[in-house]
């Protein structure tokens, strides 16, 4: 490490050595916590309550969605993979992972830009019955925090190609990547409760 | 001080091809158990163990929380557990256990 990058290493550690910006990301993933139990009480509450359809049995295509829950869970793989080889300097696999991890994303909002517009052609709307409103409010939550997460894998993959990311930013993509895999987790949650138990 | 990345030993790249590839079986096991109509009575519990399984495993070893301080693990398992006791507060108002103000 340079003596730079150890300089700006330690500027980023609190008192309990702990360092800020990990320290924030926790707290941050925290409070997400509850931003995502407030929108799945929602779709919960609101389950088997829609007086029109049309319901959610009649749309829900579980082959498909099993696969796009595969290639986010495989995201998660490229993204600690990243880390690794960022971790011991190898920036040429850092770089690779790094950017797979963004198209697996991106492959992601794909299938869920597809399964909203099947919704919408068989006459699902946001307001068209309860389950349109719980269940595009909480999918599309979880969408434009992918979406967000797409642009911040990006954003560290350009910072790499300018050769300005290395070893000592490891911390950078470490708090990419947790925000990344919270991503991930709730939709594990959203797969099971959404799809699975319907 | 030392980086955070290297005060915590973290798991091997070998250990995280073993936990995408477990996280790949629970979700095949998931979808395969939704479609067995023996097991429909316990279906719910059952979805709910693996996919809690899932969770645990990438938040310990892909989030690194099995490795990092217990600070960070404190930050996330409080409200982790406040949101799911709300969550079952307001499914047992609304009646979905059975009772309440929504089974009525």
């Amino acid at each position: 490490m340079t003596e730079h990058a150890a300089t700006a290493a330690e500027q980023h550690h609190s008192y309990t050595g702990l360092p800020n910006r990990k320290l924030l990301m926790w707290a941050f993933i925290g409070s997400e916590c509850m931003l995502f139990g407030s929108l799945l009480i929602t779709y919960l509450v609101y389950r088997g309550r829609s007086v029109v359809g049309p319901y959610p049995e009649e749309l829900l295509n579980i082959p498909f969605i099993t696969v796009t829950t595969f290639i986010l869970l495989m995201s998660s793989l490229m993204m600690v993979l990243a880390l690794a080889a960022v971790q011991r300097n190898d920036m040429r696999q850092g770089k690779l992972w790094i950017l797979m991890t963004a198209l697996l994303g991106l492959a992601f909002l794909a299938g869920q830009a597809y399964e909203f517009t099947h919704f919408v052609h068989e006459g699902l709307g946001l307001t068209t019955n309860l389950f349109g409103a719980s269940f595009f409010l909480l999918t599309g939550t979880h969408g434009a925090h992918v979406a967000v997460g797409v642009v911040w894998l990006l954003t560290l993959f350009v910072m790499a190609m300018r050769g300005r990311l290395s070893s000592a930013d490891a911390e950078t993509v470490e708090i990419t990547g947790l925000y990344w895999h919270f991503v991930d987790v709730v939709w594990i949650v959203l797969f099971t409760v959404i799809y699975l138990l319907v | 001080m030392e980086n955070s990345t290297a005060q915590h030993e973290h798991a091997s790249v070998k250990t995280y091809l073993v936990v995408a590839a477990v996280l790949g079986v629970v979700t095949a096991v998931e979808v395969a158990i939704f479609y067995v109509e023996a097991l429909e009575p316990i279906l719910v519990p059952l979805l709910l163990t693996l996919s809690a399984a899932k969770f645990a495993l990438v938040v310990g070893f892909f989030m690194h929380l099995k490795y990092d301080s217990k600070v960070f693990r404190g930050l996330f398992i409080g409200p982790l557990i406040v949101a799911v006791a709300i969550i079952l507060a307001m499914l047992a108002l609304f009646g979905v256990f059975g009772g309440g103000a929504g089974g009525a």
